[in-house]
């Protein structure tokens, strides 16, 4: 069997991928990550500076807030996984793309009209008013076009592939395209009130529409944000470091309690509210136990780079997918705490939240992000590699420094709003009003748009790596290896 | 398998598959993982046992605690409620000087005063009553509508020209745009309105017109009248700005604050505390 499998491995190099529409894809990525996060630093600095929401109703928080979320989760995320994706699966399947150029054209084309379906009703002030939800009926039935054609395009080439066996990416990648484009269905069913009009109102009402934003959001997270990615990982990792995948039996166990488990947990987001308490308890349960099979993930990323961890030295590309790994560990350890009841009470509705999420979206899926777009590009348009590693360093130090910032002013902020919200006076009055709570927080929140300044400056330093990367020039650096190592007067 | 394909490196066999040049090893499940996630289980098994948790056609296993949280709600706040309710009999029973007078009950007004001032007054008038353009700095001695306690405790309980048929009521003439008034006289008027309160010299012509139009709700010494909500003009607190602009523009077009009637959304016990508190803060009367 080896022999044939042999065989068949030398056939790799005259299959034609189709590559062309996956670069597109590549561009997009990095495009939307910088608007997202500069729309990002904007609202930051709007918290800290409220004379910057400028008085006109486009430009207010409110509106932005929207437009940011969406753009790094939607566009910068979303483009990410098509890219990796549609990659990884022609390559793990030893097969071209179902459908073809045209199929993967449709794909990124549609994909992009979405996006700026979305985020120009968002600034018109055309929502739902449903978190990570907000597009209006007629985008979301342009979205659920484009992503059953992405469905079939997917499914169509695992179908057709010469591999025995499908690869791990694979599941997690089927796995969020068929969850997503569930949520979205459920989630979005609304009827319009008229044909020529956006507005439209939600099916759904009262606590169980409450449960099933919910159900929705947190599967965002749980399937768009964490299984698509996961699924990134268990290709470029083990590629980049060039290693075996760590093991095959814990990704088998996680992927599948995982996908199991992440479904239920969406009760969390609702303590303490008009939700049954039975439903309560199902959700907080539900998060305790998804915590190892988060976890395998985890260990299957770390544990992949057994007998190559001196890469970390030397190459930064790696390092950006062992961090992002890391904050994809800390973050599952921190969710499921947070969705204790009694540590909910204190965490819920504050900044605490939003540093959370943030250690996610920063730390796990912007860094394997960028560590993966650091991989493609020089292997898609067909250059020996990057122009700068030492970039890649910068920009790696620079956003790490970015998060913890950020993170650690959110959290400060985020539990001292929770302990004055809930701190009394010896007589039963509370301690403090709302709104100084809120001048109390104003330093962690000049703190976190500084954070995300910084790892703006991190995207934008990469802008310019794989442009350059592009352009087909190579910078004049320094190797990562131990200079120690070379003979005295044989540099140069 | 018969040939099998072990890692160099780590010595642990592979699953004998390979995609795109990615092997897997056969490591096994890690333990502390396994039992970990088997930990966790057992303990969301405990919970289900203790508290409600899975729903059929008509209801929920409801859990041997007999745990809700509608219920622990209502506990709580009957609890609150228990602590208050001698405290809340005696503001309701007694006048606002006798509560002014027991020290007990002054500590307990000033408490809940100034909770429910941070709440409920503080976006107009300012953390701690500073005041804030246009509307009043309570901080001061100064008091648009009287400074007593009965006075302050009218006013926060039906406002000032708002949604209450006892709102205190004051309007300042149109002078200028409903012509009763010449530009150059609302000048004049304006200067001497300035020097009052020591600044400039006095205007002779807008003398005589603030004798004529303005001392009947500014009073004869121009020191205000509080019952009908003339302000005093011989001090340094303007509330719509202290400039010669300023004054010129509220003399032609004279802006008028509101203030909802408080007693519409605190009971009366909040009412005479935060009474008892605003007294306080800058000398009452």
């Amino acid at each position: 069997m080896s022999a044939a499998l042999a065989a068949t491995s030398g056939a790799n190099v005259s299959i034609q991928y189709n590559e062309a529409f996956v670069r597109k894809f590549v561009i997009a990525t990095i495009f939307w990550g910088v608007v997202g996060m500069l729309v990002g630093v904007v609202i930051a600095f709007q918290l800290a500076f409220p004379v910057l929401n400028l008085d006109l109703p486009w430009t207010t928080f409110g509106r932005l807030r929207p437009v940011h979320t969406s753009a790094v989760i939607f566009a910068f995320g979303g483009n990410a996984l098509f890219a990796t994706s549609l990659y990884v699966v022609q390559r793990t399947c030893r097969t071209t793309l179902f459908g073809g150029e045209a199929m993967g054209n449709f794909l990124f084309w549609g994909f992009q009209l979405f996006i700026v379906l979305a985020a120009s009703g968002y600034v018109l002030g055309i929502t739902q008013s449903k978190e990570y939800a907000e597009p209006e009926w007629y985008v979301d039935l342009w979205l659920t076009i484009v992503w059953v054609a992405y469905l079939i395009c997917f499914a169509g080439t695992l179908m057709k592939r010469k591999e025995p066996h499908i690869y791990v990416a694979n599941w997690f990648f089927l796995a969020f395209i068929i969850t997503v484009a569930m949520l979205h269905l459920v989630n979005n069913a609304a009827v319009p009130v008229s044909f020529f009009g956006t507005k439209s109102y939600i099916v759904w009402a009262g606590v169980q529409d409450a449960m099933t934003q919910w159900w929705y959001g947190h599967n965002a997270v749980g399937f768009f944000l964490t299984a698509g990615f996961l699924g990134m990982m268990y290709y470029f990792v083990p590629k980049q470091a060039d290693r075996p995948v760590y093991s095959y039996r814990l990704s088998i166990v996680h992927f599948w309690t995982l996908i199991f488990l992440y479904i239920w947990a969406g009760p969390h987001h609702l303590h303490y509210t008009a939700l049954p308490d039975w439903a309560q308890t199902l959700g907080m349960t539900f998060s305790i136990i998804l915590w190892m099979p988060s976890w395998g993930g985890m260990i299957n990323g770390i544990m992949t780079l057994s007998g190559a961890w001196d890469k970390l030295r030397t190459d930064p590309i790696l390092r950006f997918m062992v961090a992002s790994v890391a904050f994809y560990g800390m973050s599952t350890f921190e969710g499921p705490m947070m969705s204790i009841k009694a540590v909910n009470s204190l965490s819920h509705y504050t900044d605490w939240t939003i540093g959370h999420v943030h250690s996610g979206a920063l730390g796990w899926v912007a860094f394997i992000t960028f560590g993966c777009m650091y991989n493609l590009v020089p292997a898609l348009w067909k250059r020996e590699r990057l122009y700068s590693l030492r970039l890649v360093t910068y920009h790696f130090w620079i956003s790490t420094i970015g998060i913890v910032l950020y993170i650690t002013a959110m959290w400060i902020s985020g539990i001292m709003q929770g302990l004055m919200w809930r701190a009394y006076d010896s007589l039963g009055f509370l301690q403090y009003s709302f709104i100084e709570t809120v001048e109390a927080m104003h330093p962690y929140y000049v703190i976190r748009a500084f954070g995300g300044v910084l790892f703006l400056v991190g995207a934008l330093i990469m802008v310019y790596n794989v442009w350059k990367t592009i352009k087909g020039d190579l910078r004049t650096e320094e190797s990562f290896e131990q200079p120690a190592h070379v003979p005295a007067g044989a540099a140069e | 398998m018969a040939d099998k394909d072990v890692d160099s490196i780590t010595g642990t066999e592979t699953t004998g598959h390979e995609w795109d040049g990615i092997k897997e090893l056969n490591t096994p499940l890690p333990k502390w993982w396994l039992y970990t996630f088997y930990a966790t289980i057992i303990w969301g098994l405990g919970y289900y046992i203790l508290y409600p948790a899975w729903p059929w056609l008509s209801g929920y296993t409801l859990g041997v605690l007999g745990y809700s949280s509608r219920a622990q709600f209502v506990e709580t706040m009957a609890a609150v409620d228990e602590g208050r309710v001698g405290w809340i009999n005696k503001f309701e029973q007694l006048e606002l000087t006798e509560i002014a007078e027991d020290p007990e009950l002054l500590q307990y007004a000033m408490a809940g005063g100034r909770s429910i001032f941070a709440e409920n007054c503080a976006p107009c008038h300012g953390s701690n009553g500073a005041g804030a353009p246009a509307y009043p700095v309570l901080v001061d001695d100064d008091w648009l509508w009287g400074g007593t306690l009965e006075d302050i405790h009218t006013t926060v309980m039906y406002g000032v020209r708002g949604d209450h048929d006892e709102a205190r009521y004051s309007e300042m003439p149109a002078f200028g745009v409903d012509e009763l008034l010449e530009p150059d006289q609302i000048s004049a008027v304006a200067d001497y309105v300035l020097s009052l309160s020591g600044s400039g010299t006095v205007n002779e012509d807008g003398k005589v017109i603030f004798e004529e139009q303005c001392i009947a709700c500014h009073g004869e010494d121009a020191k205000g009248v509080t019952d009908l909500g003339g302000p005093n003009l011989t001090d340094q607190i303007w509330l719509y700005g202290g400039t010669k602009e300023d004054i010129v523009a509220q003399i032609t077009t004279p802006r008028h604050g509101v203030m909802p009637p408080m007693g519409a959304r605190l009971d009366d016990a909040e009412v005479k505390q935060v009474t008892i508190y605003v007294h306080s803060l800058g000398g009452g009367q």
